[in-house]
């Protein structure tokens, strides 16, 4: 479970880090400030192999980049990835996600889509189980994500709000990693949207927690922000071991809460 | 053009080729002539049909040079009034195109149709407002003004510059939620609403004296469509317009005029080759990112501009067909 205070935290992290932000120029490098803010004077390792970022170096759309996280260690009970940090230092806010993960997720690789502003590096910075920090980052080319207009299809998105969906793979493989993909259906409104008639920003309205239960383990929690693209999407693995549901919960910025279940029906692999 | 000024363009201003603001430099075929007979010249319309003139828009992205002039427009004369199908990429050229009318009929501007959201079809309207017609569009045209319109103004100041002066988003007086008629003074045209498609609020114009549709960006040739509103909803919408008794037809963008129903087929074979290859991709697992290096690639060499929209399409359309 997201705790309020991380959330709290994440907030005022935020807000710091525009304001900060707000003083330099376009041009300045805003990772410093982002660092000192998300993690203070910790030592953080970089590109030691224990996470590698993959996205495209030039998006075709910038509302909608893929980026990949691939773990490069395993999530033994000993030694595992306890955070990613997903950091898109030019955006309005940094801190795109937050992405939490346990021994149950087998493999700590993910897969998202977001909204880049403007050409920036994208960051993971991976918080092991024993405090220690490892990043890897990687230059994306692609701008206007964030204020892009919204909804190709208004109506039906409002209809599809909260609507999921959970792709498994065809054939579960008991007691290893096995990757699926969760589509959530919601507009995540980044608050950089104007509405023209009403001469107003679209509020933000955005998926602010999303929790990923394998029986009674949780696999995986993520905490979002607007730089996740409309109808978010997440790749990412857990350990079947028998029978069970895979359930998701998911709250927005407006409190609203969307669930639902999957059962998983493990044949056993040969 | 399909989705203009386009937020994603990723490529860098700052560089030359195939960036929207330097689009202009970048080996384009017959820019020079266009360029410089915006400059100087009239608006050139093309009566493609008794009363019924089409200029014919640029297979370009929007740019100062062109004035944003990269749609199709049709002006249709009936006895007692005019009619305009959209009015082009900025007001400048707007008022262009209304001179050029002055100087082919006397009768009032009565009907100004938008046939849909992109700027490059709306933003001349303002030049019609001396007019005071009656501005027709899409029920759901003024939701999507509102949720674009000024993102579209702002993009197109940064690419035109000062052409841009005077250009404002001008919302529709009257709406179509299905159809209506249009009287001319012996000549009617009738209005379809169509449910999403190219954008969700695409709007056709049948004339009926001629036999002549007039189908905005339902209809691309040469360059290829953009997906703005949904792949499976386009291709449904095409089964049904292909059953409009017309002769002949208007693209957005392409040709003045073409003959229908024929004219549909060369979009409806690229759209359905990018549904089966993204079905077939999806379905084995491929990412959407891979997915958008591969899917409708064989259609290159049959479109204009295929480099700049196809693995957009792609990424649109995969966000849609995943759900499936």
């Amino acid at each position: 479970m997201i705790s309020r205070r991380s959330l709290c935290l994440t907030a005022s992290v935020l807000s710091l880090v525009v304001r900060t932000r707000a003083a330099r120029t376009q041009d300045a490098d805003p990772w410093p400030d982002i660092r000192d803010a998300l993690f203070g004077d910790r030592a953080i390792a970089e590109s030691d192999g224990v996470v590698t970022i993959e996205a495209p170096k030039r998006a075709y759309d910038a509302a909608i980049v893929p980026i990949t996280v691939h773990a490069g260690i395993s999530q033994a009970a000993d030694r595992y990835i306890r955070t990613v940090h997903l950091i898109i230092d030019k955006n309005p806010a940094p801190e795109a996600a937050v992405f939490h993960f346990t021994p149950a997720s087998g493999d700590a690789t993910f897969t998202t889509r977001v909204r880049v502003n403007e050409y920036t590096n994208v960051r993971a910075v991976a918080e092991l189980n024993d405090g220690s920090l490892h990043m890897a980052l990687q230059f994306v080319k692609a701008a206007g994500g964030c204020s892009a207009p919204a909804l190709k299809d208004a109506e039906k998105a409002l209809a599809d709000l909260g609507r999921m969906k959970l792709k498994q793979p065809a054939q579960v493989t008991l007691g290893k990693p096995n990757q699926v993909q969760l589509l959530i259906s919601h507009p995540n409104f980044s608050g950089m949207q104007f509405d023209q008639i009403s001469r107003n920003y679209i509020p933000a309205h955005f998926i602010q927690s999303v929790t990923v239960r394998y029986g009674d383990q949780t696999v995986m929690t993520i905490d979002g922000n607007i730089s996740l693209s409309e109808d978010p999407s997440f790749h990412f693995s857990y350990v079947p071991m028998a029978e069970a549901e895979i359930s998701v919960e998911v709250i927005d910025s407006d409190g609203m809460r969307f669930s639902q279940a999957w059962p998983v029906s493990p044949t056993p692999s040969l | 053009m399909p989705q203009p000024l386009l937020p994603h363009r990723t490529i860098p201003r700052r560089h030359a080729c195939g960036c929207l603001l330097s689009a202009a430099f970048c080996c384009l075929a017959g820019w020079r002539a266009q360029a410089a007979a915006l400059a100087t010249d009239a608006v050139e319309l093309v009566e493609v049909a008794p009363g019924l003139h089409v200029f014919r828009g640029v297979h370009e992205e929007a740019t100062a040079a062109n004035f944003g002039a990269i749609a199709n427009v049709a002006v249709v004369v009936g006895n007692d009034s005019v009619a305009v199908i959209d009015s082009g990429g900025s007001f400048a050229w707007g008022q262009r195109l209304r001179q050029a009318i002055t100087g082919m009929t006397p009768l009032p501007v009565r009907y100004l149709v938008n046939s849909h959201v992109h700027p490059d079809h709306i933003f001349g309207n303002g030049a019609f407002l001396a007019d005071a017609p009656e501005i027709w569009g899409h029920a759901k045209l003024p939701a999507a003004l509102a949720a674009r319109g000024e993102y579209y103004l702002g993009r197109l100041r940064e690419v035109l510059g000062s052409v841009a002066t005077g250009t404002s988003v001008i919302a529709p007086t009257h709406l179509v939620s299905e159809s209506r008629e249009l009287d001319l003074g012996g000549r009617v045209l009738r209005l379809r609403a169509h449910p999403t498609a190219h954008t969700d609020n695409d709007l056709t114009v049948l004339d009926e004296t001629t036999g002549t549709l007039i189908a905005g960006d339902l209809l691309f040739m040469e360059r290829l469509p953009a997906i703005d509103g949904s792949l499976n909803g386009w291709l449904a919408v095409l089964d049904r317009l292909r059953q409009t008794p017309a002769n002949r037809v208007v693209p957005g963008h392409g040709p003045a005029v073409a003959s229908w129903p024929a004219a549909l087929d060369p979009q409806e074979r690229y759209l359905r080759h990018l549904q089966t290859d993204l079905r077939a991709l999806i379905a084995a697992g491929v990412p959407m990112e891979k997915a958008a290096e591969t899917a409708g690639q064989t259609e290159r060499g049959q479109w204009r501009l295929f480099d700049d929209y196809n693995a957009r399409n792609v990424v649109t359309a995969y966000a849609e067909l995943e759900w499936e």
